[in-house]
């Protein structure tokens, strides 16, 4: 097994992630408490750092390396430039939140980075062993960060679920892949691929392992019925770590599934397809009704995080190029937006008040005219009302559908949206027609107030220029 | 080029965006330079593009900037179509504009929402901009929609008076009314040509003249006619012609110097604009040339007869306005474009200086309005008071002064006008005139001249205005009395080639061209027609009414009693709207909202869903119970389910 040292060239954004981790892992031993911003200012050089070098690859040819485990395709380098930056703006915003609760301490940023480390490999990923690393890396340091305030029961409860359903999911997915290897006799995702289509006929054994799989993807993607951990651990984590958890990841989910579904199994698209329509119906459903009855806006954007994944499972129903960039650059969209969702609710919380009740936007606009704007934005970008991007995420998935005739899907689709809309802009409601319930004035350090009005209004100027991004989508996909 | 085009609209919003989100942060003086100076830079850069077309002769630009979206091949852009037409309009909107913010510093000095009213004006700016400027119907519908909006903001600005409320209340609702008929309009032109841009529908007009399709099976219409007719009524409501006017008077409701932009200068001439650059469509169906030659004629002699009966300073500028937009719209029934254009362009200059002037009557007055309480202010108010005469005289036509050109051209082109309808129009348009001076130096009279009747605390405080309101009068004054010699050029020079299409059969400028020699001679011309005899006598008789015998006023107040009632009643226009369709209105809603609403749609179907989402909320969220056995449990349920069904039940196995 001999590795040609150019064949790391691919790997250098992964390389480079595990090196600074590695770094800042061990500098953050060393440096004291107040100086522990240290850590965070390399992280968040890291990131930008990686976002440069994987923006760089976009252009590169697709490359397979080190025997097979391993893809660099521009697909990968959109995805991954992504994650970095969504990163990066989750990072931002948690500074403020951890050191004003006293747990500002480089864990987070650590595991943070290899969580993201987690993605990159799971969105590279050319072999199903290589995507069960990539998962795993991902998950165990999810689980560890929500557990990260050690001395709250609600945090420990949460982790402690995630922990116990993320492990029975990936068992299932493990389950599934051992299937299919055996049906296959390989783990490569080419060679897999080429074995289905030689056999004529499909087995029971397939759809087995077609099952079990998109029970493990289901689980990643908080799919109605795997979605039960979701608002729990939403809940229960830190608004920092919910914060993470709820947009990136969402990312590198797709890029699984993508892997997966259309790469490996695409010879079973018809199966899957019947089986991702069951999931986004139901997702849509039960997300978009339950988040009406939430009067905690973490929980409620739990559901709303279901409710839009069922949206990103339609274009990937569509199962064509159209489909698939659609959810692309629905999940990519999606993930800016909840960031900046969840951002506002470190943005209103200080010290001992965590502002995640829905009585607490109350009155926004009168304490504060501006951030109650950036708010009503991504209200609005996430019930799809133009001019902002969440608009275009629907329109384009749901024109994807409605290409492969599935009309009445898209009905659905929308005739939950409607429902939807209904939470989101009772959020807008309050802020508002209401009378503030405090009078507090809000006290917000300098980099949150960029970070957030920057994502505000980006997903508001994606909204306005969309076609840049729906280009990339559409191109990495061909190339 | 583009992005000179692209400055012109986007720094007056810049400057309404920064005093609107931010009129605390930078406070009062912060908030008008912001916004001067967006509408400063506008108006720069609109002469630079009005030289490049006037001195330079450049090309017509049309191109879209952004595409918003392309839905089934139809684009959906923002785009410029920028050529002689526009870069007219947009220097008289910007300098209107400037004058008029310039002149809020001084009129809303003491109002608490000031920062406010700046933000408004300067967006107001920006949609009339985007409006004109605008190179396809959905582009023209957004800028319509967003003056309209600015205008009911403002008229309401004082938000506290329940007259105020009502005013732009009614305003909103009738413009709706004309909305609607533009909205239908838009949607005809969408569904005949499908397309939405300006070029592609005039380049495809021609092919369409007879074409006709039925909106009532067996009736055949039209397709252009029907077209131009709805576009039409869109412009009534935003051009205020009969019978969609009476927003206009209640809208003095506003600020002045909103009377004077949006309501006299620029907005209500939206209408003109938009018909005369839909010559290529309306030159097409002489029916609804017509329909807009007769509505003209209506507006511009009844309305002007209502402002001989007004106390109120402001109300009988407005109704003058309403006239002297009967007049433009006659000129654009009479396919005589150009001279609506042109009166368009005199009359925003005179119009606006009147209304200013006005403002500052009324500051020296605090805020009494009403004329029968002035008099003698010449002495008081010199700069107001001259400004006013040189306004006034251009109103009625004085020879040398530039409404005297303008209206002239009108009824010299209805008079050659062959449609139907033209004999009354311009018996209507002739009248006109003699209304016209009666009423403009009544008020003249009553308001500058003879003894002074308010209180003596008012007098003692009568004296001249600052300088921020003076010089834009000043400055208003200037074109008031010169842009009337732009007629060579405009009317019967060949700055509308191209632009303005008339249709060969309709060439009233051209025959009235023919005998045009220079300025000079048409006014030599005009002493042969009767029109400025019948503004001499207008002024004469409202001299000896006002000034002389000041009985003779109420004698025939009484002699003519069931006139009078009928002209104070504002024939009835407003009442007839009320009882006929805010009643009926009111009734059929109160019918369909005891049926359809309360028992209907929300005792069944808003109350009812509603209550079976939360209800079917409330239940399952029961099932996330919050035990990891029932969530790991559901899981499992979950994939037993997808293999039963998908192995036993879908039978794909083996297929």
């Amino acid at each position: 097994m001999n590795i040609a040292l150019s064949e790391f060239a691919p790997l250098s954004t992964e390389i480079f992630v595990l090196t600074m981790a590695c770094i800042i892992l061990i500098i953050d031993v060393f440096v004291s408490d107040e100086r522990r911003i240290i850590s965070y200012v390399l992280s968040l050089a890291t990131l930008l750092a990686a976002a440069l070098i994987s923006w760089n690859m976009l252009d590169n040819e697709t490359a397979v390396v080190l025997n097979g485990t391993f893809v660099s395709d521009p697909m990968a380098a959109l995805l991954k430039t992504s994650i970095f930056l969504i990163t990066f703006g989750v990072f931002m915003y948690s500074r403020a939140y951890l050191v004003t609760r006293g747990i500002f301490r480089g864990e987070y940023y650590v595991l943070g980075l290899f969580a993201v480390l987690g993605m990159m490999v799971l969105v590279s990923a050319h072999n199903l062993l290589t995507i069960y690393l990539g998962l795993e890396l991902l998950s165990l340091s999810l689980y560890a960060l929500v557990a990260f305030n050690r001395d709250s029961a609600q945090a420990s409860e949460a982790a402690m679920k995630y922990f116990v359903l993320g492990a029975l999911a990936s068992g299932m997915l493990l389950y599934g892949i051992s299937m299919l290897y055996g049906a296959t006799g390989s783990l490569d995702i080419a060679e897999i691929t080429a074995a289905l289509s030689a056999s004529d006929e499909m087995g029971m054994i397939h759809i087995f392992a077609l099952c079990f799989i998109v029970v493990g993807l289901a689980f990643k993607f908080g799919a109605v019925p795997f979605h039960m951990w979701v608002p729990d651990v939403y809940h229960g984590a830190p608004t920092p770590v919910t914060l993470f958890i709820g947009s990136a990841p969402k990312i590198a989910a797709f890029a699984m599934a993508l892997r997966l579904l259309e790469q490996t199994l695409g010879g079973l698209a018809a199966d899957w397809q019947d089986m991702l329509t069951i999931l986004a119906v139901l997702s849509l459903a039960i997300g978009n009704v339950i988040a009406i009855a939430q009067t905690n806006i973490k929980r409620m954007l739990a559901y709303s995080t279901i409710s839009h994944v069922g949206f990103l499972i339609l274009g990937l129903i569509a199962a064509n190029a159209e489909g698939y960039s659609a959810a692309m650059f629905y999940a990519i969209t999606y993930a800016l937006t909840a960031t900046g969702g969840f951002g506002m609710i470190i943005l209103l919380s200080r010290s001992g008040f965590e502002a995640d009740q829905l009585d607490d936007f109350k009155g926004l606009n009168e304490r504060s005219p501006w951030f109650a704007l950036m708010m009503l934005i991504l209200m609005f970008s996430m019930a799809g009302v133009p001019p902002t991007v969440g608009f275009y995420a629907k329109l384009s998935v749901l024109q994807a559908i409605i290409h492969v005739d599935m009309v009445w899907l898209a009905v659905v689709a929308v005739f939950f949206s409607i429902i939807g809309a209904f939470y989101y802009i009772r959020v807008v409601k309050l802020m508002y027609f209401d009378e503030p319930e405090t009078e507090e004035p809000l006290h917000v350090s300098t980099d949150l107030q960029i970070v957030m009005s920057l994502n505000s209004l980006a997903v508001l100027g994606l909204g306005v220029f969309p076609g840049a991004l729906l280009a990339v989508c559409a191109a990495v996909l061909v190339a | 080029m583009e992005n000179v085009y692209l400055a012109i609209p986007l720094a007056p919003l810049f400057g309404a965006i920064v005093a609107g989100l931010f009129g605390k942060q930078i406070g009062r003086a912060g908030a008008h330079t912001v916004t001067i100076l967006g509408v400063a830079v506008s108006f720069v850069l609109s002469l630079v593009v009005l030289k490049q077309f006037a001195v330079d002769g450049a090309d017509p630009y049309n191109a879209s900037v952004y595409t918003w979206m392309v839905s089934d091949g139809v684009r959906f852009e923002i785009g410029f179509l920028i050529d002689n037409l526009t870069a007219l309009m947009i220097t008289v909107v910007s300098f209107v504009s400037l004058m008029v913010h310039i002149y809020t510093i001084g009129y809303m000095h003491d109002d608490p929402g000031y920062q406010r009213f700046f933000s408004y004006i300067a967006l107001f700016t920006f949609s009339m901009l985007m409006l004109v400027m605008s190179n396809n119907f959905l582009q023209l519908f957004f800028g319509w929609e967003a003056v309209g909006l600015v205008s009911y903001l403002l008229i309401g600005f004082w938000y506290k008076r329940p007259t105020a409320i009502y005013a732009n209340l009614k305003a909103f609702l009738v413009n709706r009314v004309g909305d609607f008929g533009f909205l239908l309009g838009i949607g005809a032109i969408y569904m005949a040509f499908n397309s939405m841009d300006y070029a592609t529908v005039f380049a495809a007009a021609p092919a369409m003249e007879s074409a006709s399709f039925e909106i009532f099976s067996g009736v055949e219409w039209s397709l252009l006619t029907v077209i131009c007719i709805f576009l039409f009524i869109g412009a009534m409501g935003k051009s205020a012609q009969v019978p969609l006017h009476v927003w206009l008077p209640d809208s003095m409701e506003g600020p002045t110097p909103i009377s004077a932009l949006i309501h006299a200068a620029t907005m209500v001439t939206a209408g003109i604009f938009m018909v005369a650059r839909m010559s290529p469509l309306f030159e097409l169906s002489e029916t609804a040339l017509s329909f807009v030659l007769v509505i003209g004629a209506i507006t511009a002699l009844f309305m002007g007869l209502l402002g001989v009966v007004q106390n109120d300073i402001k109300r009988v500028i407005a109704y003058s306005t309403l006239s002297q937009l009967g007049y433009m719209t006659v000129a654009l029934g009479a396919s005589a474009y150009a001279a609506g254009i042109f009166h368009l362009m005199t009359h925003a200059f005179f119009k606006a200086l009147l209304f200013l002037a006005a403002g500052s009557v009324i500051i020296a007055m605090h805020h009494d309005q009403d004329i029968r309480n002035m008099g003698g202010l010449r002495k008081y108010m010199p700069i107001t008071w001259f400004t006013s005469l040189i306004g006034s005289l251009a109103l009625i036509g004085t020879p040398f002064f530039s409404g005297f050109y303008s209206k002239d051209t009108i009824i010299e082109a209805v008079h050659h006008s062959h449609l139907a309808g033209a004999g009354i129009a311009y018996w209507a348009v002739l009248i006109g005139v003699f209304i016209t001076a009666l009423y403009s130096f009544r008020m003249y009279f009553l308001v500058f001249h003879g003894k002074p009747r308010m209180d003596e605390h008012t007098r003692e405080h009568l004296r001249e205005t600052p300088w921020v309101v003076t010089v834009p009068l000043i400055l208003l004054a200037i074109p008031s009395v010169l842009s009337g010699y732009l007629i060579d050029p405009v009317v019967f020079g060949d700055w509308f080639n191209g632009v303005l299409h008339v249709a060969p059969g309709h060439d009233v400028l051209g025959v009235i061209g023919e005998h045009y020699h220079g300025p000079l001679s048409f006014v030599l011309h005009a002493l042969a027609g009767p029109a400025v005899y019948l503004a001499g006598a207008g002024v004469a008789t409202a001299w000896y009414i006002y000034m002389k015998n000041p009985a003779i006023a109420d004698n025939i107040a009484q002699r003519f009693r069931g006139l009078y009632t009928l002209l104070v009643n504002k024939y009835y226009a407003d009442d007839f709207n009320e009882a006929v369709f805010a009643g009926g209105a009111r009734n059929v809603g109160r019918l369909l909202w005891r049926v359809g609403d309360a028992l209907i749609i929300d005792g069944l179907i808003v109350n009812g869903s509603a209550r079976v989402v939360g209800w079917v909320a409330s239940v399952v969220r029961q099932v996330q119970s919050g035990y990891l056995y029932h969530y790991a449990f559901s899981m499992i349920i979950g994939l037993l389910l997808l293999l039963f069904w998908f192995v036993f039940i879908a039978q794909r196995v083996g297929a």
